[in-house]
């Protein structure tokens, strides 16, 4: 067994303290270490997405990061999006358009959504953007080409962009286009 | 996957001098290929060198007109930056055809050059594969071979292609690549980074031990720069590694040619500058015939490889198909 | 006979575990956590056959952080389920590649997987035949995977073949698949004090329980509150049984296996490969005198599986003279299973190119020419049907696909460089209802707690459930509590089959009735009630099946022959819709599945190793979010009296069922290229010669 490395992370707002073989990922150190297990094994890879958090502000594959590399950083997870006013809009959206079936992919497809909405407000093309130079507009073309590093096979994808869409636009609804379950 | 120890040095000579001084040391920069290879067993470090801290993320103005990329850019803020989608497009259309959002961000400049090829054979270390070991023979003849070289191979031995986009467009646009090395810094043309298989494929490039890339050099920028794109083709519409892509440049006046720059991706063990295709068009109508007559004298050398798993013949018409209606369409209304 | 009267069937209510699947807490079977958890990492065969003649575990064991290590040495006799994959560790000999024969235990993964790769096994290598060759030995099955004849006919049809004016003859291809659900194959296993716990991925937490108490004659507790995505391939596989023979070792201490992806493509079963030989002979009129469909398909040698391709083509069109064959061609690969349409998915390509073939053969109209071969009774038992909507489902998916706006001829539409075409497909899917059920309600606090072991895998079931058990009350959805996802609850069949909401919902309501019966409208707390899941009294007296028309409008590049699908529209006939928010996402999950199906997926055999090279997600592609675009699934008001007291068919599979062929008859239409083999890529057009304008 390797030598283990101090670091710090703070997760969802809390921080954690602790030792990892330099050989832990960012997926691991969160699942079986920090018992943190909204982020998702899916591939294990860099290949579906299932892991995807928000590091710093950003959407990364927390399953091709090492833990170590990333002492003194901030992780937000599917579960740390809500606020006091509660769910966060991208969230609410998933749960208003059925964006999900089995639900597995679902954490990382949502945290994803979070940084591409960002990505697009901050003027930042895809590869099916006409105009490299110009406006980006999140319409569901653009949705669908930066969702697509998220697999999901129950295959949820129109209504993923139909929700990316809406919590984009500002015109999320709050679960009112269905009826409500107590 | 073997335990390795972690260093992250201040500065990158520091990074330089560490891992020179060990023969089976690594950097760690973005780790999105590096991590995979490590779990997969492809490759047994015995120590990561992290230099995603002392690699610079900026991206600066030359003095002759050109862009300096720190190799630390991420990939994502490399194809967002305004100065690099208006003057260089198919810099920014390249990366933006690879990977996925998550992936882009975590990436760096210089580790994109420095991926490896995603042949399934090298990925897989319980099958005999050429690039991992010299003493055996390559696994893709014969195999599953449908993503696999058509140019610059040679019989029987490496047929594995060069996975980035991003490089592809650096060898249309004759980007400079700046490396410090244990022995002080170095200019490379990005033209001769990257290495044909030749007789030793477990060399991807001509880096040497220790070798840190540190920047990427765009020269300025031209009309038919300007003018540039980046064609991708591939099985599925999004996160998917090409069959063939294409990174172009056209300049046309009066229906004529003036100048193209034409790089291929998908087709070979390093990205594929078409100068003979080149050398051709220039001064030529810009038409498909003459497209199509240009990219055929190009492919005239090319070598494709049958396989009962899926041979790749087809990328010779791929190719012609992906390189005429990118260049038709930057032609505009010429063609 | 009628269906019950729905208030809060055919509502949209939200599934029940959304806010817990979106914020990432539900809990999935790698998603317990406990103290003290071991992981346990497995070493695989690296041959397809041969014998184990060492295991050299010494260096593993010695390794800092390891538990143990298992092998064959030392594992216990199991008893028999009759399922060869379940004899884990039970031997020496090697039946496929990655087979499970040995397994670390370690406290952290890192070390598991390090110690893992430490273990020497020494192997006596034999020869193995690992590609799928249709012309290779092949053998005569005794039954399909279904337990239907591996054959059946009427008449003459190789005579009328000779005599019909119109005939096609033609060969489909449809490859390996792997399901791959998000979740890899996971379980969490506790054995202590005589009593075995597990935590599973399963589709059945009742059939895993059995066939682990037959395994290991112990008391068994089976959990899945979330269970992330089966397709058919989360039954019981040999990485549980790997898991709970370490449990075994560690008494006390959880024990954690969860296959990564690449061991999804070698240890939990797949769609195996066939080639399909279609023969059809029509009067010039496009009434079907024959339908010949024969199957070769590849199997396991060490356990049979015949994917049942032929079996829809018995009751899809009327034709006096009919013949199915499937005969299976025995690999040393691991077993194949049932995956979303098994049968039906590649069956439908055949036979709907096919008809496809026929149609452009005799200038006719696909839709019509489908219309004049619709039987009106089962083709092959004679018995009437429930309801078949599959003649409306053409005409009004037809209407609202704009189908009679294009031109039949192909060829025609190129749109900025890009030949488009449209195309239809048509499927059907039995509707089943599996016994052995137990529902309970009890009465408490106000509210009606439903328990049944059934699972919700992504369907909604604990939604749906909930829904027909108000309705059967007569109570809102609000006064209804489902308990579902173990065996602590009452026995609930399994997660397949398209049946699962059928079976587990006949049981509430009959279940239901009882309650009703013996506490009226105002029972007290505790008042309870149970039922079994009641027979059909209609089966045997009616063919039973969901029905689709698939309309897909494809678009070829015609410089590079990528090939896109702009838009897709499958009409469905699937009697009551119970959750239409619900449902609609899973048909059109199962409609993007063969989408999936026509364009990516493809398992690649190497023979000379014995393993699918490109197993992993970057090689084995699955749609991704940019490949879907619009995907619209619509139905037919269907009420069907016979099927069960909510009038519902089962949903998951139809929805994959007839794409393909729709996708590859558009292609045709789009280009002229008529291609018979999946997946459709860009070599198919580019080799053609037909591409450019």
């Amino acid at each position: 067994m390797s030598t283990t490395i101090p670091m710090s992370i703070t997760v969802d707002g809390e921080r954690h303290d602790l030792a990892v073989d330099p050989r832990t990922t960012l997926l691991d150190a969160l699942r079986e270490r920090l018992r943190v297990t909204t982020a998702k094994k899916g591939c294990d890879h860099g290949q579906c997405g299932a892991c995807t958090v928000l590091l710093d502000g950003r959407r990364v594959l927390s399953c091709l990061t090492l833990a170590v590399a990333k002492d003194g950083s901030h992780v937000v997870t599917a579960d740390g999006l809500a606020t006091d006013d509660g769910l966060h809009p991208v969230t609410e959206a998933f749960l208003a358009y059925d964006a999900y079936q089995c639900g597995f992919c679902t954490p990382g497809q949502i945290c994803s959504a979070v940084g591409a909405i960002d990505e697009a407000r901050r003027g930042m093309p895809s590869a099916v953007t006409a105009d490299l130079t110009g406006e980006v507009t999140l319409d569901r073309t653009e949705i669908a080409e930066r969702m697509s590093g998220n697999l999901c096979r129950c295959a949820a994808y129109v209504n993923i962009v139909s929700a990316v869409e809406d919590a984009a636009h500002g015109t999320a609804p709050r679960s009112s286009t269905l009826e409500a379950q107590a | 996957m073997k335990p390795f120890t972690y260093a992250r040095p201040a500065v990158a000579s520091e990074a330089v001098t560490t891992l020179a001084a060990d023969p089976d040391a690594r950097f760690l920069a973005g780790g999105t290929n590096l991590l995979d290879h490590l779990k997969l067993g492809v490759v047994e470090p015995s120590q990561l060198v992290d230099v995603s801290r002392v690699t610079g993320t900026a991206i600066e103005e030359l003095a002759d007109g050109g862009l300096r990329i720190d190799a630390g850019v991420p990939n994502s803020d490399l194809a967002a930056d305004a100065r690099v989608r208006e003057r260089y497009p198919a810099v920014a259309a390249a990366i933006l055809a690879g990977a996925s959002g998550q992936l882009r961000n975590m990436a760096s400049t210089g580790g994109n050059l420095l991926q490896r090829t995603r042949c399934a054979y090298f990925a897989d270390p319980t099958t005999p594969c050429t690039k991992r070991d010299l003493s055996q023979g390559c696994s893709a003849r014969g195999g599953w071979a449908r993503y696999h070289a058509v140019l610059g191979t040679a019989a029987d031995g490496c047929i594995a292609t060069h996975p980035s986009d991003l490089a592809v467009a650096l060898v249309a646009l004759d980007a400079q690549v700046q490396v410090l090395g244990p022995d002080g810094a170095r200019t490379i043309p990005i033209g001769e980074f990257h290495r044909l298989p030749g007789d030793d494929p477990t060399r991807d490039t001509v880096l040497a031990h220790g070798d840190l890339v540190t920047a990427v050099d765009l020269p300025a920028t031209t009309p038919a720069v300007r003018n540039s794109t980046y064609r991708k083709v591939r099985d599925r519409a999004s996160y998917a590694f090409a069959l063939v892509s294409a990174a172009v440049a056209l300049e046309v006046a009066d229906g004529t040619v003036v100048d193209v720059r034409i790089a291929l991706g998908g087709v070979a063990h390093k990205p594929w500058r078409a100068t003979t295709a080149e050398a051709t068009l220039r001064g030529r109508p810009a038409t498909d015939d003459e497209f199509r007559a240009a990219i055929a004298a190009e492919l005239d050398a090319a070598a494709p490889v049958d396989s009962p798993l899926g041979g790749n013949a087809f990328k010779i018409p791929l190719v012609t198909g992906t390189v005429v209606s990118t260049l038709r369409a930057l032609a505009g209304g010429a063609a | 006979m009628t269906t019950m009267d729905a208030r809060s069937m055919g509502a949209s209510v939200r599934r029940i575990e959304g806010p817990d699947k979106v914020t990432g807490t539900a809990t999935y079977a790698g998603d317990t956590v406990a103290d003290g958890t071991l992981v346990l990492h497995p070493v695989q065969a690296t041959v397809a056959r041969g014998e184990i003649t060492a295991i050299d575990t010494a260096v593993a064991e010695a390794l800092p952080g390891v538990v143990a290590v298992l092998t064959h040495r030392d594992a216990p006799t199991l008893g028999d389920t009759g399922d060869p994959e379940h004899r884990v560790l039970q031997g020496t000999t090697i039946h496929h590649r990655g087979q499970f024969v040995a397994a670390v235990l370690a406290e952290h993964a890192e070390v598991a997987a390090e110690a893992a790769g430490l273990v020497v096994v020494t192997v006596d290598e034999a020869p193995s035949t690992t590609g799928f060759d249709p012309d290779g030995e092949a053998y005569a099955p005794s039954a399909l995977a279904n337990g239907q004849p591996a054959d059946s006919g009427a008449g003459d049809p190789d005579a009328a073949l000779a005599a019909a004016p119109v005939v096609v003859r033609a060969s489909y291809a449809t490859p390996m698949e792997h399901h791959n659900p998000m979740e890899p194959h996971t379980t969490t296993a506790t054995w202590v004090d005589g009593r075995l716990e597990v935590f599973e991925a399963t589709q059945g937490v009742e059939s895993s329980r059995q066939t682990l108490a037959t395994l290991f004659d112990v008391e068994v507790v089976v959990h899945a509150s979330h269970v992330g995505g089966g397709f058919g391939s989360k039954g019981l596989h040999a990485g549980t049984v790997l898991a709970v023979l370490a449990a075994r070792t560690v008494p006390g201490r959880p024990v954690r296996f969860a296959l990564g992806r690449r061991q999804m493509f070698e240890a939990v079963g797949y769609r195996p490969a066939t080639l399909q030989h279609l023969s059809l002979g029509a009067s010039h009129d496009g009434r079907l005198e024959v339908v010949a469909h024969d199957v070769v398909g590849a199997t396991a040698r060490y356990k049979e599986f015949v994917e049942p391709a032929g079996g829809s083509t018995r009751s899809m069109y009327a034709a006096p003279h009919r013949r199915t064959s499937h005969r299976a061609v025995p690999l040393d690969l691991d077993g194949p299973t049932y995956m979303r349409g098994p049968g039906e998915a590649p069956g439908s390509f055949g036979l709907e190119c096919a008809m496809d073939e026929l149609a452009v053969a005799l200038d006719l109209d696909p839709i019509e020419l489908r219309v004049r071969n619709e039987p009106e009774v089962h083709p092959e038992n004679g018995l009437p049907f429930s309801s078949r909507g599959l003649v409306e489902c053409l005409r009004t998916g037809a209407e609202r696909f704009g189908w009679s706006s294009w031109d039949r001829a192909p060829r025609r539409r190129l749109v900025d460089g890009w030949w488009h075409g449209v195309g239809v497909g048509c499927g059907t899917f039995p509707t089943l209802r599996f016994p052995g059920s137990t529902a309970e309600i009890t009465f408490t606090g106000g509210r009606y707690v439903v328990a049944i072991g059934a699972a919700d895998i992504g369907q909604g079931a604990r939604t749906v459930l909930t829904q027909i058990a108000a309705d059967a009350l007569g109570v809102d959805v609000t006064a209804i509590a489902v308990e579902i996802g173990s065996t602590q609850v009452p026995v609930g069949s399994i997660a397949g089959g398209s049946a699962g909401t059928a079976s587990w919902g006949s049981t509430v309501v009959e279940a239901a009735d009882r309650f009703r019966d013996k506490y009226g409208e105002n029972p007290d707390d505790g008042d309870h009630a149970d039922a079994a899941t009641p027979d059909n009294p209609w089966a045997g007296e009616y063919a039973m099946a969901a029905y689709v028309a698939q309309f897909a409008e494809v678009a070829v590049h015609a410089d590079t022959g990528e090939i896109r699908v702009p838009r897709l529209l499958g009409m469905f006939g699937v009697g009551r819709i119970l959750n239409p928010t619900l449902g609609r996402s899973q048909l059109q999950g199962g409609m993007v599945w063969g989408l999936s199906m026509a364009l990516h997926e493809e398992s690649v055999v190497d023979p000379r190793f014995g393993e699918v090279i490109n197993h992993d997600f970057a090689g084995y592609h699955v749609a991704s979010n940019a490949d879907v675009r619009r995907v619209e699934a619509e139905w037919i008001d269907e009420d069907d009296p016979y099927v069960n007291p909510m009038g519902a068919k089962g949903i998951g599979e139809i929805g994959i069922v007839g794409v393909a062929a729709a996708i590859a008859n558009a292609a045709y239409h789009a280009t002229g290229v008529r291609v018979r083999s999946l997946p459709i890529t860009c070599d198919d057009f580019l080799t053609s010669g037909l591409l450019s304008p």
